[in-house]
């Protein structure tokens, strides 16, 4: 056997770094290729309107623009953007075209693209394109789009893309009048996530091979290629997607855009390779948005404060089409609306509707942040209605240890039953408030300190991991000795380079510098699925340690025939195969030799925690502080621990960002307004300095080899729900309660008005 | 359109000549002209802060300066930051806090943090956080930046680090 | 997002620059820092066919203690002034302010007088000009002209500047020993543009424990900063108590005028505003009490 891990566990500096800190890191835009064109995109500047006519022929006049080309220039029919996950019946009705035709739908939707000489003539020849809009009624809102009065898809009849009802348990059973019940609105504003750097492609199209090749891939490189091959009337083999340094994504580089067709097709056409970078005003309208979403919901709990029933309706807006991962959106949140409690009854309305906004698409923990803000903001209601402290009534309903493995039902209706798998949840929130000190911290709630009122509000979380098909990696040991490693996972700054390096490190004995991960690009593998629902170490990272072990097998075996012994007797370390009594030789020698390895199928598991958000709000000017925030998560079993801290407390800053600050605002025009970064407000480092995550491997799962759950997004579901928690308790003296997010200062000032009028009447 | 012009400058210690049109910005002519692309451009708006570059040890944003405008001006850019190490202090400290994920707004950070502490090596949490934020970053959620930063003092302390401007 | 197409010209003196000004029929506009008209050439708001960089014009970084005034240059960066020690004991309330501009980043490069001629009305440096009673010496094609800052600033980005005239320098009147000020503003976060601010001095008469010569100003409520003279008024040699306090921010309510945006609603930025001035009121009151300028 190889001796016990050594990297594995270990804070292990990354191997991604050494380039990006000295700014040698290869980045979409920092490819240039001979004789490439630059593109720009021209966008509706309309929310709704018939296109009439779109006049390109002075933007082609400009001297160094090559081409403008607009729907009159694709081939019929325009290619539809397909679904990846989340295959809702009848979502199919709503996809959107690569390009307008005829009719545009949102803010922002691709109407022609421009390709010059620079980008700076791009962008002068998208000032002389005119479009003869005939403005039709924009669909603002999912009260709107109900009402089916203005039709964004005039002939699907409806603007209702999901209408469904969930259900576990005896719904009849909280109809018992002596329950306690209340029912509440909620609502969450549309926001999303936003990565420094922006999409962005560099297509070249080969014609004398007929092969194009498509820099700047990210996240699901396979599926673009092979919608791409389709759409193009190419073989799959004949379209290459690279993937590069990718600056962050969040979710939002999960789809399949416009130009990811435009770009490529517009290569084709022209003959010369195309650089397309959006532009940071473009990404607030081009890129999906996220999180908007409506919860009528009511509890019903026995009067000791157990909870038998969540009952109600979850209605989201998903933009003017169906995008790739859209459905996910409202579909996870009535899956996780029970969060890691053991509801006996759920009955959940399931709605989601389109209106003229940008396509709504998956945003780390899609749905989960959201059923958190709903679930918990009103358990807090309920808690204190029954005169039970908010920690005891969260301890006397989370689902107790001896209950796991815990079936959640058919709560989705694209897949099968799903069980919560290992943990415990009791531990991990008794853990959470003792290290936060919540006991002493309480006396505080509610109560003045310099001015300011100070609340505590707690939030518990659960999240699925590592969904889809199953990965694949291929491990290469080379004449040189060191292993070179394939997977199909994508690298979008989460540092799956390093932790896969320790994988392999350990399972080879092998020293990681000797050790190169490749990945994301279609040439590597013959297939791949990429990275999403945190499930690089999952998938990737279990299917690396499977070829791992293959390429040991392989290794041993063939040390073994080497030395005349069997491969049992072959110990690795250190790069070379020893047998016992001192004979050992270098991986080199033993070169070339591979091992292939798939991971998937397996049930998902689930990460949990509990988040306590300390806030004090100054009730002069709305302002909430976040005195302190401390989650407390397990996920099972940990690779790197400063990498999963950095994930938790990343996610915890873009959670809070969503709770206090971020918005996307349109206005009756659906018009979008804060398409800027003064406008869009992200948290910067001043913002929310004292906070902390504690990660523990307290119960790794049986469900995959490695016993890891994913860690990159069950933190972001907190936040949103510990802060309005802790905001209506530092203000329940005003008996203010808040329902819908950003807790910005003038939302604060508003509700502290509304109470101040109640208690005039 | 403008006829380009030729603009003289020192960048991480060598002049250079370079003829851009006068509406180049500083941030496009380091990456495109100078094919020095470790400077990122994230906004274009001078609020996310990734093009931050140093302008005679100075960190400005370079997406809010023209090409034009630095005429006879010394430009240090994140390539020039390690010197002859493979490393230097402040890129050792965020490697060890681990300060970046992505990297891409790293450069810009590195660039402020530099002149930040070659300027005032006893900078407190406080005034790090201060000029820390006025970069976006979206990872990390800046925690370990600030450690990194805080803890690369000593290097600029002592000596270790090369002064901002000055480049190799 | 890149700049549209300009022809740029670096002038050696005012006058070459107000000619060369002049010589686009008002489609040339000047750049300082840049901080705050690159950003909107970037979204293609403006798209002026010439800029002329007031770089190479010298003694427009100056700063100068007059015997009568502060006089600072046009071309004085908010990082000068953060770190000249003649501004800090000459106008200390000028600094505190400049702390709130914007970041470190910026003001490496953003200018006292392209604040002043961009004329943002959530800006600090326009509502310093206001409550300070500064002078804005401009230039044109008629020579120099002096502006009060009151009848310089007319509201949204729009100022008293005619086609061709460049902010020179302002000048602050000399600032008294003793004297009390405060400054506050409210931003969503640190560096945003303030969703109301207030800035304020007076003259203590620590005997009679009260006040003098009041100047308060508000910004970033409305379309340009306002004095609110009416309270200025009330306040002068009122006793330092809480009543008159009170009565103060009743009446800066009467008589601010508040816009709303998707930032707030213009309820909001008023109820703050006066929030703003009653803290900055009680801070002024209890120096006065204590003693410490």
């Amino acid at each position: 056997m190889t001796k016990a891990n050594t990297y594995v566990g270990s804070s292990m500096p990354r191997v991604e770094d050494q380039r990006l800190l000295t700014g040698k890191g290869e980045f979409i835009d920092d490819v240039q290729l001979p004789g490439m064109l630059n593109a720009a995109v021209f966008r509706s500047s309309m929310a709704h309107a018939i296109v009439r006519r779109i006049d390109t022929s002075e933007a082609r006049a400009l001297p160094g623009v090559v081409a403008v080309l607009s729907a009159a220039d694709l081939p019929r029919p325009i290619p539809r953007i397909p679904i990846r996950i989340a295959p809702i019946e009848g979502a199919e009705r709503f996809l959107q075209p690569v390009i307008a035709e005829g009719c545009v739908r949102y803010v922002g939707e691709p109407l022609a693209i421009v390709l010059a000489e620079s980008q700076e003539l791009a962008e002068d020849a998208l000032d002389r394109i005119e479009v003869d809009f005939e403005p039709l009624d924009p669909v603002s809102g999912i009260g709107d789009a109900r009402r089916n009065a203005t039709l964004l898809h005039p002939e699907a009849g409806t603007n209702l893309v999901a209408d469904y009802q969930v259900t576990r348990g005896d719904p009849a059973m909280a109809d018992d009048a002596a329950l306690y019940r209340r029912t509440e609105s909620f609502r969450i504003q549309r926001h999303t996530a936003v990565p420094m750097e922006t999409r962005g492609l560099v297509a070249q199209w080969d014609a004398g091979q007929g092969r194009l090749t498509v820099r700047g891939a990210a996240k699901v490189p396979f599926f673009i290629r092979n919608h791409l091959a389709r759409m193009l009337g190419l073989a799959q083999e004949m379209v290459e997607l690279i993937e590069l340094d990718v600056g962050g994504g969040f979710g939002v580089r999960g789809e399949f855009y416009p130009e990811d067709f435009l770009v490529p097709f517009a290569s084709r056409a022209v003959g010369r390779p195309v650089k397309w970078i959006e532009d940071r005003r473009e990404h607030f309208m081009a890129t999906a948005h996220s999180r908007e979403m409506e919860c009528s919901l009511e509890i019903a709990c026995t009067s000791e404060g157990r909870i038998i029933a969540l009952r109600g309706e979850i209605a989201a807006d998903l933009g003017a089409y169906v995008s790739p991962t859209g459905p996910i959106v409202p579909s996870r949140a009535a899956q996780f609306l029970a969060g890691p409690y053991h509801v006996p009854v759920l009955d959940l309305h399931v709605v989601a509707a389109l209106s003229s906004r940008t396509p709504v698409g998956s945003y780390r923990g899609p749905g989960r942040f959201e059923a958190a803000f709903f679930r918990e903001r009103l358990m807090d209601m309920a808690a204190r209605d029954l005169g039970i402290a908010p920690d005891e009534f969260r301890r006397m309903n989370l689902i107790a240890a001896s209950d796991l493995p815990y079936s959640i039902g058919q709560l989705v209706p694209y897949e099968g039953p799903a069980s919560y798998d290992t943990g415990d949840y009791r531990a991990v929130f008794d853990r959470c408030l003792e290290d936060f000190g919540w006991a002493e911290r309480r006396k505080l709630d509610g109560r003045e300190v310099a001015g300011r009122l100070h609340g505590l509000g707690l939030a518990c979380v659960i999240d699925s991991s590592g969904a889809g098909p199953g990965e694949h990696a291929c491990l290469y040991l080379q004449q040189d000795g060191n292993v070179r490693v394939h997977v199909g996972s994508s690298a979008l700054g989460q540092g799956i380079e390093t932790t896969f390096t320790q994988i392999v490190a350990d399972e080879l004995g092998l020293h990681p510098e000797r050790i190169r991960i490749c990945h994301g690009s279609t040439s590597l593998l013959d297939e791949g699925h990429g990275s999403f629902h945190s499930r690089s170490l999952i998938m990737g990272g279990n299917a690396i340690v499977v070829a791992a072990r293959a390429l040991r097998d392989a290794i041993r075996n063939a040390a073994a025939a080497r030395f005349g012994c069997t491969g049992d007797e072959i110990r690795l370390q250190d790069g070379r195969a020893c047998k016992a009594e001192g004979q050992s030789t270098a991986f080199a020698d033993l070169a070339p030799l591979e091992g292939r390895g798939s991971f998937g199928g397996a049930e998902k598991p689930f990460g949990y925690g509990t988040h306590v958000a300390h806030v004090a709000v100054d009730v002069g000017t709305g302002h909430v502080e976040i005195v302190d925030y401390l989650a407390v998560e397990d996920a099972g079993r940990i690779v790197n621990p400063a990498i999963v801290r950095g994930q938790k407390i990343g996610a915890i800053v873009q959670g809070l960002g969503g709770a206090l600050l971020e918005h996307l605002v349109y206005d009756d025009e659906a018009q979008l307004r804060t398409a800027s970064l003064a406008d869009y407000m992200l948290p910067t480092a001043a913002d929310f300095p004292q906070l902390d995550a504690v990660t523990l491997a307290l119960a790794p799962t049986p469900r995959n080899p490695l016993g890891v759950k994913g860690a990159g997004e069950d933190a972001i579901a907190g936040p949103g729900a510990a802060v309005a928690n802790a905001v209506a308790a530092a203000l329940s003296r005003y008996g203010v309660e808040p329902k819908e997010l950003p807790l910005d200062p003038p939302r604060i000032w508003a509700l502290l008005a509304a109470a101040a009028a109640r208690a005039c009447r | 359109m403008a006829d380009p012009r030729l603009v003289n400058l020192t960048v991480n210690g060598r002049m250079v000549a370079v003829s851009v049109e006068p509406r180049r910005s500083l941030a496009d002519c380091l990456r495109h002209d100078l094919r020095l692309t470790g400077t990122h451009i994230g906004c274009e708006h001078g609020i996310c802060g990734a093009c931050t570059v140093l302008v005679d040890g100075a960190a400005v944003r370079a997406c809010l300066m023209l090409a034009v405008q630095v005429e006879g001006r010394a430009i240090a850019t994140v390539e020039g930051l390690a010197g002859a190490a493979a490393l230097g202090p402040l890129q050792e400290s965020f490697r060890r806090h681990h300060a970046l994920q992505c990297g891409f707004c790293t450069p810009g950070i590195l660039m402020s943090a530099h002149a930040l502490l070659s300027a005032e090596p006893k900078a407190d949490r406080a005034r790090v956080i201060e000029v820390l934020s006025g970069h976006l970053c979206r990872c990390t959620g800046y925690l370990p930046i600030v450690e990194a930063i805080l803890d690369a003092r000593e290097a600029y302390l002592c000596g270790a680090a090369e002064p901002a401007g000055k480049g190799k | 997002m890149k700049f549209p197409p300009f022809e740029f010209h670096r002038p050696g003196d005012l006058p070459e620059a107000v000619d060369l000004l002049l010589s686009y029929d008002g489609e040339a506009l000047p750049l300082a820092g840049g901080q705050s008209l690159l950003p909107m050439m970037a979204f293609r708001l403006v798209a002026p066919k010439a800029l002329i960089d007031l770089s190479a014009i010298p003694g427009l970084d100056g700063i100068e203690l007059n015997g009568d005034s502060l006089r600072l240059g046009a071309l004085v960066r908010w990082c000068d002034v953060l770190c000249s020690p003649v501004i800090a004991n000459a106008h200390p309330l000028l600094v505190e302010a400049v702390r709130h501009v914007a970041h470190y980043q910026v003001r490496n490069r953003g200018t006292l007088g392209g604040s002043l001629a961009h004329a943002d009305a959530a800006a600090e440096f326009p509502a310093i000009c206001l409550v300070s009673d500064a002078m804005i010496d401009v230039v044109g094609r008629d020579g120099k002209r002096c502006i009060a800052a009151r009848d310089f600033l007319l509201g949204a980005m729009e100022t008293d500047l005619r086609e061709g005239e460049l902010v020179a320098a302002v000048r602050f009147p000399i600032w008294p020993a003793g004297r009390l000020w405060h400054f506050r503003e409210f931003a969503r976060r640190s560096g945003d543009f303030a969703l109301a601010g207030v800035a304020m001095y007076c003259d203590p008469d620590r005997q009679a424990g009260v006040c003098r010569n009041w100047h308060i100003a508000c910004f970033g409520l409305g379309e340009v900063a306002q004095r609110v003279d009416a309270v200025e008024a009330f306040l002068e040699a009122k006793p330092a108590d809480t009543a008159h306090i009170r009565e103060a921010v009743l009446i800066a309510q009467r008589h601010l005028v508040a816009d709303g945006d998707i930032h707030a609603p213009a309820g909001y930025r008023k109820a703050l505003a006066t929030e703003l001035l009653g803290r900055g009121l009680n801070e002024v009151f209890k120096a006065v009490a204590g003693g410490d300028g």
